[in-house]
């Protein structure tokens, strides 16, 4: 390995000299879909506290940001929906965590503008609404804007299905989510892929987030994948649908 | 007899139209899946990053890469893509979404919404509701008339924090259907469901309306 090579041998070398207390920090993920799980281990084992979690979820009971928060590493958690996980409410409920809500598409486009150099932008998302106050609002041809400012956070974690050495991501189907934004809005962005491949073998065309937004790359092993809500039909079913 | 879930979901189909792009919230308004009409295209979206939902998978085949927005496996279709959350809410919040089918908590006489929160009891978060109704053109509401205590949801103003204000296009209840031709007028009754009367409506809602 060069000194220059963005690939490192496992997620707690990539974490190493990246990662402190009282950190900024994103992680993709839509519910426990397309969350860097081997580099949220590697983050619990290095055991930095009082963090800062960008992430639309905070995991489950036992997986995903969920390990975080059962060891007290989390501080405060920006997210947009925090359901499904008792030691989450257990922790905010007794004032041990500091919340803030974002709209799911607010938050999504605070990324996306932090990433690109956006400072702030206007929106009518949350108008009229406590998400609104304190906040500067605007009035156009009638409607009632909200204006949500960039988010940039120190370290970005992300899970890719492929990359390659040069940090070239592609992800699969909905485990993309906000992995492909939050790897242009860090200082940092560590990727874990399940495969990592040669320069030459992604095609170009095909490529989702370029090799420019990534730092560290990692393959992972062994992938887990929980499935939060398995729901299947039966062979003979003929509804598209049952819930 | 008011309707059932299936019900709600059903009558809720009869609000698509062909071509349309369609959000559906998580719970009932999942079920309208079930009944778009027969040679009806329909795409449905999913904020975590989908169009072109396709029907749950069989057994065996489930894939953890391949969620909806309630966390649920799905299949895709020939015509799928899959895109980033800053570009599901681009399609959400620039109005390309033709129609949001939304659960709710509380709707107001004057289209307010309250779908997202109950102080010092539900912390679980907006999600994308707030996205939808503020960018998606129609939005319909599915709710129970009453809750469990017996109270109107259907009132004159939410009490609960709100998700949008005058966002509310038409209101299907177990009991009757309320819409409006523009956010500007108030609802209309418009329909009851089978052997409910229009006095019994009036008796069991606290919002004012046209009928």
């Amino acid at each position: 390995m060069n000194s220059n090579s963005k690939v490192f041998p496992d997620a707690d070398a990539a974490l190493q000299g990246v990662v402190k207390d009282g950190m900024t920090l994103m992680c993709g993920g839509f519910g426990v879909c397309g969350i860097p799980e081997k580099l949220i281990t590697a983050l619990r084992a290095s055991g930095v506290r009082d963090l800062t979690v960008i992430s639309n979820n905070a995991g489950i009971d036992g997986a995903g940001l969920g390990l975080l928060l059962e060891t007290r590493q989390i501080r405060k958690m920006i997210s947009s929906y925090v359901g499904e996980n008792k030691e989450f409410e257990r922790q905010y409920l007794a004032g041990e965590l500091e919340l803030e809500f974002n709209p799911q598409g607010t938050l999504a486009e605070r990324i996306r503008a932090g990433g690109a150099g956006i400072y702030a932008f206007f929106t009518k998302t949350g108008a009229g609404t406590i998400v609104a106050e304190g906040k500067e609002q605007r009035v156009v041809d009638g409607e009632t804007y909200v204006l949500e400012t960039g988010l940039v956070a120190d370290v970005s974690l992300v899970k890719a299905w492929k990359g390659d050495t040069e940090g070239n991501l592609v992800y699969r189907k909905t485990a993309r989510n906000f992995n492909p934004n939050m790897a242009t809005a860090a200082r940092i962005t560590v990727a874990e892929v399940e495969q990592l491949v040669p320069v030459g073998t992604l095609d170009p065309d095909q490529v989702h987030t370029p090799g420019i937004f990534v730092s560290r790359i990692i393959q992972g092993a062994h992938y887990e994948k929980r499935i939060e809500k398995r729901t299947v039909r039966k062979l003979e079913s003929a509804n598209a649908v049952v819930a | 007899m008011p309707w059932s879930r299936d019900d709600l979901a059903a009558r809720a189909a009869h609000e698509l139209k062909d071509g349309f792009y369609v959000n559906l919230g998580i719970g009932i308004p999942t079920l309208v899946a079930n009944y778009i009409p027969p040679g009806m295209k329909v795409v449905l979206q999913s904020e975590n990053g989908m169009l072109g939902i396709g029907p749950f998978p069989y057994e065996g085949e489930e894939d953890p890469d391949l969620v909806n927005a309630g966390k649920q496996t799905v299949t895709s279709l020939p015509m799928s893509s899959y895109f980033s959350s800053a570009d599901s809410f681009a399609m959400i919040r620039g109005g390309h979404i033709n129609l949001a089918i939304l659960g709710a908590m509380e709707v107001a006489e004057n289209g307010d919404l309250a779908n997202w929160m109950v102080p010092g009891k539900v912390v679980k978060g907006m999600g994308g509701a707030m996205d939808l109704v503020a960018g998606v053109k129609r939005v319909v509401v599915l709710m129970e008339h009453s809750s469990k205590d017996g109270e109107c949801k259907f009132k004159a103003r939410c009490d609960l924090p709100l998700t949008g204000t005058n966002v509310v296009d038409t209101l299907i209840t177990d009991l009757a259907v309320f819409s409006r031709p523009t956010r500007n007028d108030p609802f209309r009754l418009v329909e009851l469901a089978p052997g409910v009367t229009a006095e019994e409506v009036r008796r069991k809602t606290t919002a004012n309306y046209l009928e």
